[in-house]
């Protein structure tokens, strides 16, 4: 408080074996009482059978000057001290009455017991169950959602779809393109590198084509988009879910798998492929413009190369990883979205959370598919 | 009496489109001041501009003395001090519980130990009528209710002079904005606060306000108590009391 506030003060101006008169004087604030606090402390441990308060000098009491008076009365009534107060002003004494009244023990307070290291692990462990399981059913109720969509074609939400594939499509291609070249740059050259030394200068068409083909321009594809639009998709399904749009929705009797979650999930698994087609060739010139700068190879070797020694199974392999990655991360977006609770924290949680799920299993489903096609020999 | 709040000419405009033109009221110390109006009438904005939420494109507006135009910072920080505001949805933080809420300001701008804290803390939710069981539960575990309450504790944390009210009983059962109300007078008694009010709470507007003004077409319909609106034959004002 801005005020030009006295030290608050209180003095013992008569002592009589258990008997105490003590004085109140100047204003008590929260900024004024600091020394005056010590003083109770050290009168509360005294044995004190009276007690008279007197407020002659008193001027003014904020809320944490008034709770002071209160505690002190409070702990010495407790000990069986008898307590009067004199001279005290009208306003004053009905801030005490009011005080005393809503007085509460402050050493009652125990705050929630933070849980032990096994407890933790546990509901962690259980936890991630339930989420699971929720996944589970929460891919189970969008495959059933699709499948209506085939008897009820006209339930589909063309509009959102085209919204969908303009905003995490079209509009992801910049980025994809900065990053698909420079991965493609960076594996050509590292890679030079170390062929030069064997003279085997042109294997680096092998090696860019067939590892961006396969492997790097799906990946890095699912990644940047996994962080551009799951966190989209969580957040904003989430921040409908907090605003009771859902629930809107579902009383017009619209159901938010058809307006929400279809049309993206449709849409990652039309863009991806698309992007991740760019990104192989973007990948590709980058690999080339290094083998032409550091290996003297040119253009048209390049691609004759690459036309000759790489198969067309590795290309196709990639773009058919591309809509099953594009499915999980629209999935995860949305799933998040859709456990986002009443809290503004639980918007952030979420969004974290999807990206993080989303990038965590795309990497994880690409290695399964890739142990899986080199078992099968493909 | 003291002037605490002052309002001259104050126009307000959001792009071409007038939402106050020339408003001139003030607000005495220790008085519970209504802002009242139909929907869209800008009660709302009016009262965020006295918190210095929102700007006003001219006149004057002075707050406990101070002009809000041109104001320093200093003098903003130290206003700010001076005053509680209730938000209409309580406006917690959703990352602190109960507790934490109400404390926040003592902890930034006290040097009181934690024990003095939470004593205040209580005190201002039990003041409020919050049973202690609450204090460690989370805002999105409370009612719309009780959320209020607890942001009306945060606003009389730092015993404010000035309290600001934005719709304080919307959103609550009738025996609950009863007891609001009668929370309010009491606090008004207790500790001379002055409180502003914007609501539509018929019953509010009967019991608590001292004086009010009713919003009417960008302009003050009436300044006044309940017994001068009875006297006057408007329209507007009998759709407004007529309508509740």
């Amino acid at each position: 408080m801005l005020n030009n506030s006295t030290q608050a003060e209180l003095t013992i101006i008569h002592q009589d074996s258990n008997s105490y008169e003590l004085q109140c004087s100047g204003s008590w604030h929260h900024d004024t009482i600091q020394d005056v606090k010590k003083r109770v402390d050290e009168l509360e441990k005294k044995d004190i059978s009276n007690l008279l308060f007197n407020f002659a000098n008193a001027s003014s009491f904020d809320s944490a000057g008034m709770m002071l008076i209160v505690n002190s009365i409070n702990s010495a009534v407790a000990k069986g001290t008898a307590v009067t107060f004199i001279n005290m002003q009208p306003l004053h004494q009905r801030m005490l009455i009011f005080y005393r009244k809503n007085w509460v023990d402050p050493s009652f307070h125990t705050p929630k017991s933070s849980p032990g290291f096994f407890e933790k692990l546990g509901k962690e462990f259980i936890d991630s169950l339930l989420h699971f399981n929720a996944f589970l059913s929460f891919i189970g109720q969008s495959t059933w959602h699709l499948l209506l969509l085939f008897r009820y074609p006209s339930r589909f939400r063309f509009d959102a779809l085209t919204k969908h594939l303009h905003s995490s499509g079209l509009q992801a291609v910049p980025i994809i393109t900065v990053t698909s070249f420079l991965v493609g740059l960076v594996v050509a050259y590292q890679g030079a590198m170390q062929l030069q030394k064997f003279g085997a200068n042109i294997f680096v068409v092998e090696m860019v084509a067939i590892s961006m083909f396969r492997e790097l321009a799906p990946m890095i594809t699912a990644i940047v988009v996994a962080g551009r639009n799951a966190s989209a998709y969580a957040a904003q399904i989430g921040t409908m879910k907090m605003t009771e749009e859902i629930d809107a929705m579902r009383t017009l009797g619209f159901h938010p798998f058809d307006f929400l979650v279809l049309p993206r999930m449709i849409a990652l698994m039309i863009a991806m492929p698309l992007i991740v087609f760019l990104a192989d060739m973007v990948g590709i010139f980058g690999g080339m413009v290094v083998a032409n700068l550091q290996l003297d190879l040119s253009f048209m070797e390049f691609i004759q190369r690459m036309h000759s020694e790489v198969e067309l199974k590795n290309l196709i392999i990639g773009l058919i990883k591309a809509p099953l990655f594009g499915l999980l991360i629209a999935a995860i977006g949305s799933f998040r979205g859709f456990e986002v609770t009443g809290s503004t924290d639980s918007i952030g949680i979420q969004t974290t959370k999807s990206v993080v799920n989303a990038i965590f299993w795309v990497i994880a489903l690409n290695a399964a598919i890739s142990v899986m096609l080199t078992e099968m020999g493909i | 009496m003291t002037e605490f709040i002052n309002i001259k000419n104050l126009v307000t405009k959001f792009d071409e489109n007038i939402i106050h033109d020339g408003l001139n009221f003030s607000i005495r110390q220790g008085e519970i001041f209504g802002l009242l109006g139909g929907s869209g009438a800008g009660k709302s904005t009016l009262l965020r501009q006295m918190i210095m939420l929102e700007k006003f494109s001219q006149g004057d507006v002075h707050i406990l003395g101070t002009p809000l135009k041109k104001i320093s910072l200093k003098n903003a920080h130290s206003l700010r001090l001076q005053w509680g505001v209730l938000f209409q949805f309580g406006a917690l933080f959703s990352s602190l519980s109960v507790l934490e809420n109400v404390i926040v300001p003592l902890k930034e701008y006290t040097k009181l130990d934690t024990k003095q804290m939470h004593a205040i803390a209580k005190a201002k939710l039990r003041m409020v009528g919050l049973p202690e069981k609450v204090v460690n539960l989370y805002p999105s575990e409370l009612s719309g209710g009780m959320k209020k309450r607890v942001a009306l504790a945060r606003a009389l944390v730092m015993d404010p002079k000035l309290l600001f009210l934005d719709e304080p009983t919307s959103g609550l059962d009738p025996a609950s904005a009863r007891s609001f109300d009668r929370l309010i007078v009491e606090l008004k008694h207790m500790f001379g606060l002055t409180i502003v009010i914007v609501t539509h709470d018929l019953d509010t507007i009967r019991n608590a306000l001292d004086r009010f003004i009713i919003l009417h077409n960008k302009k003050i319909l009436i300044e006044g108590t309940m017994e001068d609106v009875k006297e006057m034959k408007h329209p507007a004002i009998e759709r407004f009391f007529a309508s509740h």
